[in-house]
């Protein structure tokens, strides 16, 4: 045996070492990651199993589908998910869930029409074992970070959190900067101050109306809410109790009556969000009272003619309360699913905060974690501004739900929407609000029969 | 030789040809079986359903809940059910004038290019293109078009010095510019109808007409009026059916708005069904629904006979 063979030479210590702290410096992170993320969480736990998901068609779900690829090769876990228009996505599931065996493992709901018809018909899981279970939750997935108005959605009166909130909808005052400035109005800080503010602003020879919002009916019941919460009330109280007759109720619909009959553009009576949209975005309205999601479009030069000038606030305060009325989206899983599993790993990825980021950074719509606004960069590079995420911080701060929880909120929002309609073409409030609650009445109380 | 039996008066009697064929009952049993396939899908796809709807008619069910027997309850309720009746008569309304109108312009369009005319074949295939467009694209089109404020119908209006419309945004206007789309889309096919109908025609009459001297509008009324009555009636027949059953105009433009001034029957219905989720009532809409299409169609089949044997 040589000397070399016995004893290391000075050289091959230093080329060893150098060797090893190059392998140190570059490698270990490597497996240190490595093994942090297999030891903290294993996501291959249901590699080769297969979902179904059924999702509302919107640009939100466009990113879902696009984040399944990287799903699939993080999980293993196979996505089979389609998305059907909103209207037919619920009729879809609430066939499928009343059979008792419903196609999907995972179902996207619109909290503000089905919590409680969810809730009474059990069709989803409670996630809270889930979340709970640190085998199942990535450590990362910080259930903190959601926002309180979204997870009120999601969570039942008895705990259950029967989905996991994707997007929240705060209902807000847009307003067009430049006929604010050439009428010398500032922005309304209560209820009454926008009729005063658009009378100021209605300019009929010029085709520009005060203010403008939903006149069609079902689709206007939210502006007529929106108006009763600044009076600090819902429509239905805790204990299932019509609140649609009371004073605040009827100050409401007075309010919504005079904007709608006074300042707004001709033909109102017929308009959804998309009629308001165009006016407001073709500079024919001077304020639009609607969901935050529609600034995508009106800041889009090559469709609006108010791009860079639209004003977004906070819903002003009413004469007792001041509150955003709000709307939100979750993912759930079906209670009849036999693949709870995969299913909940599909939500705690699609629904992770780069993922959340992501909604906000393409514009589909806000988010339900908090710390997607809290990202500068998005902040600073949006398209929206400042003020725009100024007002869904704050709109978070005062929500309030802009919709009963009921099952029957769609012949609600029917039988209300008449009413409203009827009140535009110069009916009196209190009678309609009248006829309408005598007509609500015994739906209401038969749907939470049996 | 042939058996005595059979030889009679001299002659031999064949087997008639009632004798050669099995009897009827045989038949039936042995090729009965063929039409099974037949009655199983009639069964399946109508039978079943519209015996299901009548069981459903007679539940109080509701999506949400259980059901119970209420036998004729629904049934009353239609009656008392000011929002139904509505329907009913603006449905009726909304018929008539999606019929009557496409027929006669269809009528004159048909007439008119039945004429030789220079880029005869060109303008016919432009009359016939709204009836190849699809409902829910040309709804989408017209509620554009439509928008009080920024609608191109105004804008036109205005150049003429007209005040703006309120087309499908006011519930006295509602009814008649929802016409006003179903006569722009259909109005091509009561043309092609009693186009084939007026190529059909004979030429004789028209020209023993000319030589006793007849003017155009005599020979319209009393020879052309006569014989293309039938063709008529099929329009109005197709027409009808379609008026009656109208859905996706309505629901891409107006919902059955302002408020419920356009809610026919059939979007009665589908809030009844497919909003409210009260199926037991919307399967006693339906079957009130089939009982108004099933009278109408026989009496329209009833007097285009008549205009047969008349014609």
């Amino acid at each position: 045996m040589s000397r070399t063979d016995r004893f290391i030479t000075r050289r091959a210590a230093l080329k060893t070492g150098a060797s090893a702290a190059v392998l140190g410096a570059f490698g270990a992170p490597m497996v240190a990651r490595h093994a942090i993320g297999q030891s903290a969480f294993n996501w291959k736990r249901f590699a080769g199993q297969k979902i179904d998901v059924l999702l509302v068609k919107n640009p939100r779900s466009d990113l879902m589908q696009a984040a399944e690829k990287q799903f699939t090769e993080l999980t293993g876990i196979k996505v089979e998910s389609e998305q059907v228009p909103e209207q037919q996505q619920r009729q879809k599931a609430m066939i499928e869930f009343t059979s008792g065996k419903p196609s999907f493992d995972v179902a996207h709901l619109s909290m503000h029409v089905q919590k409680r018809l969810s809730e009474k018909g059990k069709w989803m899981d409670d996630l809270r074992p889930m979340v709970a279970d640190q085998s199942m939750t990535n450590p990362q997935f910080d259930f903190s970070d959601y926002g309180k108005a979204g997870l009120n959605f999601c969570t039942a009166a008895d705990g259950k959190l029967n989905a996991i909130p994707t997007f929240v909808d705060y209902w807000i005052l847009y307003y067009n900067k430049e006929l604010f400035e050439q009428k010398g109005v500032a922005y309304p800080k209560t209820m009454d101050e926008i009729f005063t503010a658009a009378q100021k602003l209605n300019d009929p020879a010029k085709g520009i109306a005060g203010f403008v919002s939903r006149g069609l009916k079902n689709a206007n019941v939210p502006v007529w809410t929106s108006w009763m919460l600044g009076m600090g009330m819902e429509t239905v109280s805790t204990d299932g109790k019509l609140l649609t007759e009371t004073p605040e109720a009827i100050w409401a619909a007075e309010l919504y009556k005079k904007l709608n009959r006074d300042v707004a553009p001709p033909g109102t009576v017929g308009f959804n969000w998309n009629e308001c949209q165009t006016s407001f975005s073709q500079g024919r309205a001077a304020m639009w009272l609607d969901g935050i999601g529609f600034a995508t479009p009106l800041e889009d030069k090559t469709k609006s003619r108010i791009a860079g000038k639209v004003g977004y606030g906070v819903v002003p305060a009413g004469p007792k309360a001041q509150h955003s009325a709000i709307f939100g989206d979750g993912l759930g899983i079906a209670s009849a699913s036999k693949n709870k599993g995969p299913a909940w790993f599909y939500i705690q990825f699609i629904t992770n905060k780069a993922n959340q980021l992501n909604i906000l950074k393409n514009g589909a719509g806000s988010p339900a974690r908090n710390s997607a606004f809290a990202n500068q960069d998005v902040v600073r590079e949006s398209i929206f501004g400042k003020q725009w995420f100024d007002t869904v911080l704050a709109s978070a701060q005062i929500g309030r739900p802009g919709l009963p929880v009921i099952i029957p909120v769609t012949e609600f929002r029917d039988i209300f929407g008449v009413a409203l309609t009827n009140m535009i073409s110069g009916a009196d409030p209190k009678t309609e609000l009248a006829k309408a609650t005598a007509a609500f009445k015994p739906v209401l109380e038969k749907s939470e029969q049996g | 030789m042939p058996p005595a039996s059979e030889v009679t008066a001299g002659r031999v009697a064949l087997p008639s040809r009632a004798a050669s064929r099995p009897p009827a009952h045989d038949f039936s049993r042995k090729y009965g079986w063929f039409i099974l396939p037949a009655l199983i899908v009639i069964a399946a796809v109508i039978v079943f359903p519209w015996l299901f709807t009548l069981w459903m008619s007679v539940h109080d069910w509701n999506v949400t809940g259980d059901h119970r027997f209420v036998a004729f309850d629904n049934y009353r309720r239609l009656v008392s059910d000011e929002r139904f009746l509505e329907s009913v008569a603006r449905t009726f309304w909304f018929t008539a004038l999606a019929v009557i109108i496409p027929i006669a312009l269809g009528l004159w369009a048909a007439l008119t290019f039945h004429r030789h005319f220079p880029w005869r074949g060109i303008l016919r295939t432009v009359f016939v293109m709204p009836m190849m467009a699809t409902p829910v694209a040309i709804a989408l089109v017209w509620t554009m078009m439509f928008h009080p404020q920024l609608g191109v119908l105004n804008y036109l209006l205005s150049l003429a010095g007209i005040p703006p419309f309120a087309w499908v945004y006011s519930p006295d206007t509602v009814i008649p510019t929802l016409v006003m789309v179903e006569v722009w889309h259909w109005t091509p096919l009561v043309m092609l109808i009693l186009l084939g109908g007026l190529a059909g025609l004979p030429t004789d009459p028209y020209e023993s007409a000319l030589i006793d001297g007849a003017s155009r509008w005599q020979m319209f009324r009393y020879i052309t009026w006569p014989l293309i009555l039938p063709y008529v009636m099929i329009a109005v027949v197709i027409r009808t059916i379609d008026s009656l059953k109208v859905f996706d105009t309505i629901a891409v433009i107006s919902q059955g708005g302002p408020g419920t001034a356009s809610e026919t029957l059939n979007y009665f219905l589908y809030l009844q069904a497919f909003q409210f989720y009260n199926i037991g009532y919307a399967s006693a809409v339906v079957v009130v629904f089939f009982v108004i299409i099933i009278a109408l169609s026989l009496l329209l089949l009833h007097l285009r006979q008549k205009t047969k044997w008349n014609a």
